[in-house]
């Protein structure tokens, strides 16, 4: 009996049929296209991005050049060298991330005891010349100036689940 | 003078005829693409130009300034010579399909014969194409590709056959003639099975999905055509289009009634319906044919090679021979409206 019914069914194309009905109905489905320049995704505040260096409210560079971020980094895209400064704190005199190594996981982030290096939401960049992967203390410092505000209040939402 | 003048019409003609054709083949890729993203959730194309109707000119631009890269170890006589095997054939056919009444190049009495002579010539342009790319590709691809329109050339000459019978004629304008009426009194009814045995080798015959073994991009990269690039590969393109399109204005000659409105001769509505001009009606029968290519590619997933030829060579050729000698039970005792 099965066996009749698959020949009914495989000779007058009913599956194919229910297929078609199938692409037929999503046709006319509402499209999840984002029309990215006009239109963008939503992002999450643990989203990981281009990175920075953050600073304390009194100004004060947050790193203290502990190395940990370098050490857990798996793609060793960081480098950092340390002295101490003027006033006997240490700090780091070259901080460095090859954007070309970097896989963006986020555990720079995560090892960081003073959350200096942080990721931004910031994905839309681009290197012209050689040698522009490689972003330095300077720029990141920069970075991490301008978008204080969006970091500061993507950590305190992220806050409770940690 | 005269045959001078006689010859210039009949240029005029050609004009006429193909520069419509390939408007209608540059954008036929355009709605493909807008069909298919719809069927998976996607918008398509809508960049370039209002609702992106200038991408099918941007993209035969970008062909055109393309290089025509020829492999080293290929035959370059035939492999340049292999699209133009192609593309003859795919517009050369196009000369007896009537548009509209009298609407033809050449009304010649054996246009079904002359039809099927050339939509089989076709496949001399992949197979030279695959074998002078010198490619193990290109030459599965054009070996696959032989196989499967040889296959099921037969099946798509027998329901021809039954068309053939019904309207008494190899003429096309005399086909559709033989289909005066409303749409119930057309071919597709009485010679349904006939009818859908056509169309699935009309697909299968242009190589398109889920019958495109011979392209096979996720086994043979591209089959015939992957040592081809630039205009080379625009023409192999074109032919698959200006093919798709000439299948679908068949299918509606031998079983939609041609130029014919579905309410012709119907009082009240005929009139009507007759109002439009016939070309225009043959156009939305045919893009109905072309709507059901991207349908099918949206949906179906491609056939494996021994499916392919179990399909054509048990199943379609035994359902047209069955219902060719049903059909001259039809005829043999004037059965319904249609003999």
């Amino acid at each position: 009996m099965q066996a009749i019914r698959d020949l009914f069914n495989s000779f007058f194309l009913i599956e194919l049929l229910q297929g078609l009905r199938l692409t037929g109905r999503h046709l006319f489905t509402r499209k999840y296209t984002i029309e990215y320049p006009e239109e963008r995704a939503p992002q999450s505040p643990r989203f990981r991005g281009l990175h920075a260096l953050r600073r304390y409210p009194n100004g004060e560079e947050r790193c203290i050049a502990c190395k940990l971020c370098e050490a857990v980094c798996p793609a060793l895209a960081i480098t950092i060298e340390s002295e101490p400064r003027a006033d006997g704190t240490r700090r780091t005199t070259r901080y460095d991330i090859d954007l070309f190594k970097c896989i963006y996981c986020g555990f720079c982030e995560e090892s960081c005891p003073v959350d200096s290096i942080v990721e931004t939401r910031i994905y839309e960049y681009h290197f012209e010349r050689r040698g522009e992967n490689i972003i330095h203390k300077e720029e990141l410092l920069a970075l991490g100036d301008q978008y204080e505000q969006q970091l500061a209040k993507d950590r305190a939402a992220d806050a409770p689940y940690r | 003078m005269p045959e001078f003048a006689n010859l210039v019409w009949i240029v005029a003609k050609i004009v006429a005829l193909v520069v419509p054709l390939f408007i209608a083949v540059a954008y036929m890729t355009y709605a493909e693409r807008r069909v298919i993203g719809w069927i998976q959730w996607r918008k398509g194309p809508n960049r370039v130009g209002i609702y992106g109707l200038l991408q099918p000119i941007a993209d035969a631009g970008k062909l055109l300034m393309k290089e025509v890269v020829i492999p080293q170890s290929a035959n370059r006589f035939l492999f340049l010579l292999a699209p133009l095997f192609s593309i003859i054939p795919a517009l050369a056919a196009w000369a007896v399909l009537p548009l509209g009444d009298g609407l033809v190049v050449a009304d010649i009495d054996a246009g079904l014969l002359y039809v099927l002579a050339m939509t089989s010539m076709g496949v001399y342009g992949v197979i030279v194409a695959g074998w002078a790319s010198n490619s193990k590709y290109a030459l599965l691809g054009a070996m696959r590709a032989g196989a499967q329109v040889v296959s099921y050339e037969i099946a798509m000459g027998f329901a021809l056959v039954g068309v053939l019978m019904a309207a008494g004629s190899l003429n096309m304008s005399e086909i559709i003639r033989a289909q005066q009426g409303p749409f119930w009194e057309w071919f597709w009814l009485p010679l349904l099975p006939l009818f859908i045995v056509y169309w699935v080798s009309g697909v299968a015959e242009t190589n398109r999905l889920p019958f495109d073994v011979a392209e096979g991009e996720s086994e043979i990269v591209a089959g015939f055509h992957v040592e081809y690039s630039g205009m080379a590969f625009a023409i192999f393109f074109l032919a698959e289009y200006a093919n798709m399109i000439l299948i679908s204005g068949l299918a509606t000659i031998m079983f939609l009634g041609g130029w014919y409105s579905p309410f012709h001769g119907v009082a009240y509505l005929g009139p009507i319906f007759d109002l439009v001009p016939g070309t225009i009606w043959f156009c939305l029968k045919a893009g109905f044919f072309l709507f059901g290519y991207f349908w099918f590619r949206g949906t179906f997933p491609r056939y494996r090679y021994d499916q392919i030829m179990r399909l054509g060579w048990k199943v379609l050729i035994p359902v047209t021979v069955v219902w060719l000698v049903v059909e001259s039970v039809f005829i043999l005792s004037g059965f319904g409206p249609w003999f």
